[in-house]
């Protein structure tokens, strides 16, 4: 089976967030794989195993050091890896869907695996959109997945509870935390992650001509908080000043 | 400014809250207010709709609409956006919006802008990177695809008025009918959904296990509250993922929060800072929590949770 993982690297969930002239300011953060990439990468590897053959190839669209990122799922047990360098493209979700369906449209899959959002942007649009051009079913926000001959059963998470949808294959499947436990990479895997192919591909030389639709006109940080009131009193007093202070002061309750 | 369209979000025949969000904010757009209103015996909710002064609805009533799947709905919207060429097009974040509006804005060509909690003169506000920053976003081409985050809006009021409903023809095509719904299961709570829920109460690595959050249960249920939890109490077992609030889990947004024994880290305080009165209920006086927390008692929750619980019982059956 040809699974392909699209993974994107970002922020460290810990990351405090720093406005650099407008923009947000990268330098000295640690980055990582997208924590809902994670579990589609694992979930792929878990595919591959229990099949007993197969090739797990993840795609980033990202710059050079989204290397390390594709690295890390390599030394986890991928196969190889595409790197697809967006730099000085004028970006947003649709041509980033462009840039990664041309890529996807010149490999052979069976299954495509994503998280079903990046914790920066948290956009929540990538994936479906390249499932779309690709003319994929999908399955979003999924917490258990069945492969099956020619098709696939995925469990998602809606509000209040739990669909069961089936699909046929080729899909795409999108990850919600849930869906499994992702590994550490051994010794071993980093070792050989080293010798395995990561291909990169300049996304400007793709003939994409899609144009952004939308564009961020400003970025912005949170106004900081007042800080607020610590009650201090025994137990009893306290909890009956906060109630009081709920229904008449913030009006809450 | 063109048509903006509210995308109406129903269950069961019953328009959701955040549907009525969303003509607060479609008025606020400004423009010409139209309805869609998507299911099986559906008319209904459309004439709902013209009471809260939505001018027109347009209605998709289809026996193979009652069962939502991404297909069924993406090729309903998006030849209906074709056709009549609305200028911005509202549909709540919701696992249904999140799943069907990117589907819909790739086939129609158009731009997104996802989980908005605000509007400014033109441009979305949105937060990333879960409420450490936000951006403020413009489209360059229309439509524009909208999802709004529920609970943030105020709820449009009754303003009386009838809709001129329109039908729409829905015919699908063999590859909208591949999915297979095989089974829905619901989750027996009488509780609100996190991230409908006006107020909140979550718990942390301060609960010290499972057996506890029955407090917070308790508290809840005073309050017809939901049961969040952090990161930490969830990797430990104690609660399922899905009531995980934070970077990685839920982001919310309730008037009211009450975070339990939950020291703050940021990957918490992410998920839950845009929520309108935080209170906090922490034994280390110097946990961070307390620093984004509208009101604090620091003490031993186990002592202070039950006098909560019976303090709101009596203030709200007075």
């Amino acid at each position: 089976m040809k699974l392909v993982v699209l993974l994107k690297q970002t922020f460290d969930t810990e990351a405090k967030i720093v406005l650099k002239d407008g923009k947000i300011d990268d330098s000295g953060v640690t980055l990582i794989i997208n924590p809902y990439d994670e579990f589609a990468v694992e979930e792929a590897l878990r595919i591959k195993e229990k099949l007993g053959q197969g090739e797990v190839v993840v795609v980033s669209a990202g710059s050079d050091r989204a290397q390390e990122a594709l690295r890390q799922a390599l030394a986890m047990g991928a196969d190889r890896a595409v790197l697809v360098k967006t730099d000085g493209l004028q970006l947003d979700e649709m041509v980033v869907a462009e840039v990664l369906a041309k890529v996807l449209q010149q490999m052979e899959y069976d299954l495509i695996l994503a998280g079903w959002r990046a914790i920066d942007d948290s956009s929540a649009q990538v994936g479906v959109r390249v499932a779309e051009i690709l003319g994929l079913p999908q399955i979003n926000l999924v917490t258990k997945l069945e492969v099956g001959e020619g098709k696939i059963t995925g469990h998602r998470e809606i509000e209040g509870g739990t669909e069961v949808v089936e699909v046929p294959l080729p899909a795409l499947v999108t990850a919600q935390r849930g869906l499994n436990e992702p590994r550490y990479p051994s010794m071993k895997g980093i070792m050989q992650a080293k010798k395995k192919e990561l291909k990169v591909i300049n996304a400007a030389d793709l003939g994409v001509n899609a144009t952004p639709k939308v564009e961020i006109k400003e970025i912005f940080l949170p106004k900081g908080k007042q800080a607020g009131k610590i009650f201090t009193d025994e137990p009893a007093v306290a909890v009956a000043k906060l109630v009081k202070a709920l229904r008449e002061e913030a009006k809450v309750i | 400014m063109g048509k903006v369209w509210v995308v109406a979000e129903q269950r069961e025949g019953k328009l959701k809250k955040v549907t009525f969000e969303m003509v607060t904010l479609a008025r606020q757009i400004g423009g010409e207010v139209e309805g869609v209103v998507i299911g099986k015996d559906v008319k209904g909710l459309a004439s709902e709709l013209g009471e809260y002064g939505v001018g027109k609805v347009y209605v998709a009533d289809h026996p193979d609409l009652e069962q939502y799947t991404t297909a069924k709905y993406t090729r309903v919207l998006a030849e209906l956006i074709n056709k009549e060429k609305p200028e911005v097009v509202l549909i709540a974040n919701s696992a249904q919006g999140r799943d069907f509006a990117p589907r819909t804005a790739q086939r129609v060509g158009a731009g997104q802008v996802s989980d908005i909690t605000g509007y400014e003169e033109g441009v979305f506000v949105r937060p990333i990177y879960a409420g450490k920053a936000y951006t403020k976003v413009g489209a360059t081409s229309h439509p524009l695809i909208v999802t709004v985050r529920p609970n943030v809006f105020s709820a449009a009021e009754k303003t009386g008025g009838q809709a001129a409903i329109e039908e729409v023809a829905v015919s699908f095509m063999p590859e909208d009918l591949k999915a297979i719904v095989k089974e829905v299961v619901k989750q027996v709570s009488g509780r609100p959904e996190l991230t409908e829920a006006d107020i909140i109460v979550s718990g942390g690595r301060g609960m010290k296990g499972p057996e506890n959050f029955k407090l917070l249960e308790d508290l809840a249920d005073v309050l017809g509250a939901a049961v969040g939890a952090s990161r930490a109490a969830v990797d430990a077992g104690w609660r399922e993922h899905r009531y995980q609030v934070g970077q990685t889990g839920k982001t919310v947004s309730p008037s009211l929060y009450i975070a339990v024994g939950i020291s703050g880290a940021i990957q918490h305080l992410a998920g839950m800072g845009s929520s309108k009165v935080i209170v906090a209920i922490n034994k280390d006086p110097e946990a961070n929590i307390f620093k984004v927390a509208d009101y604090g008692i620091v003490g031993d929750l186990f002592e202070i949770v039950p006098l909560l619980t019976e303090e709101f019982k009596k203030l709200l059956k007075s």
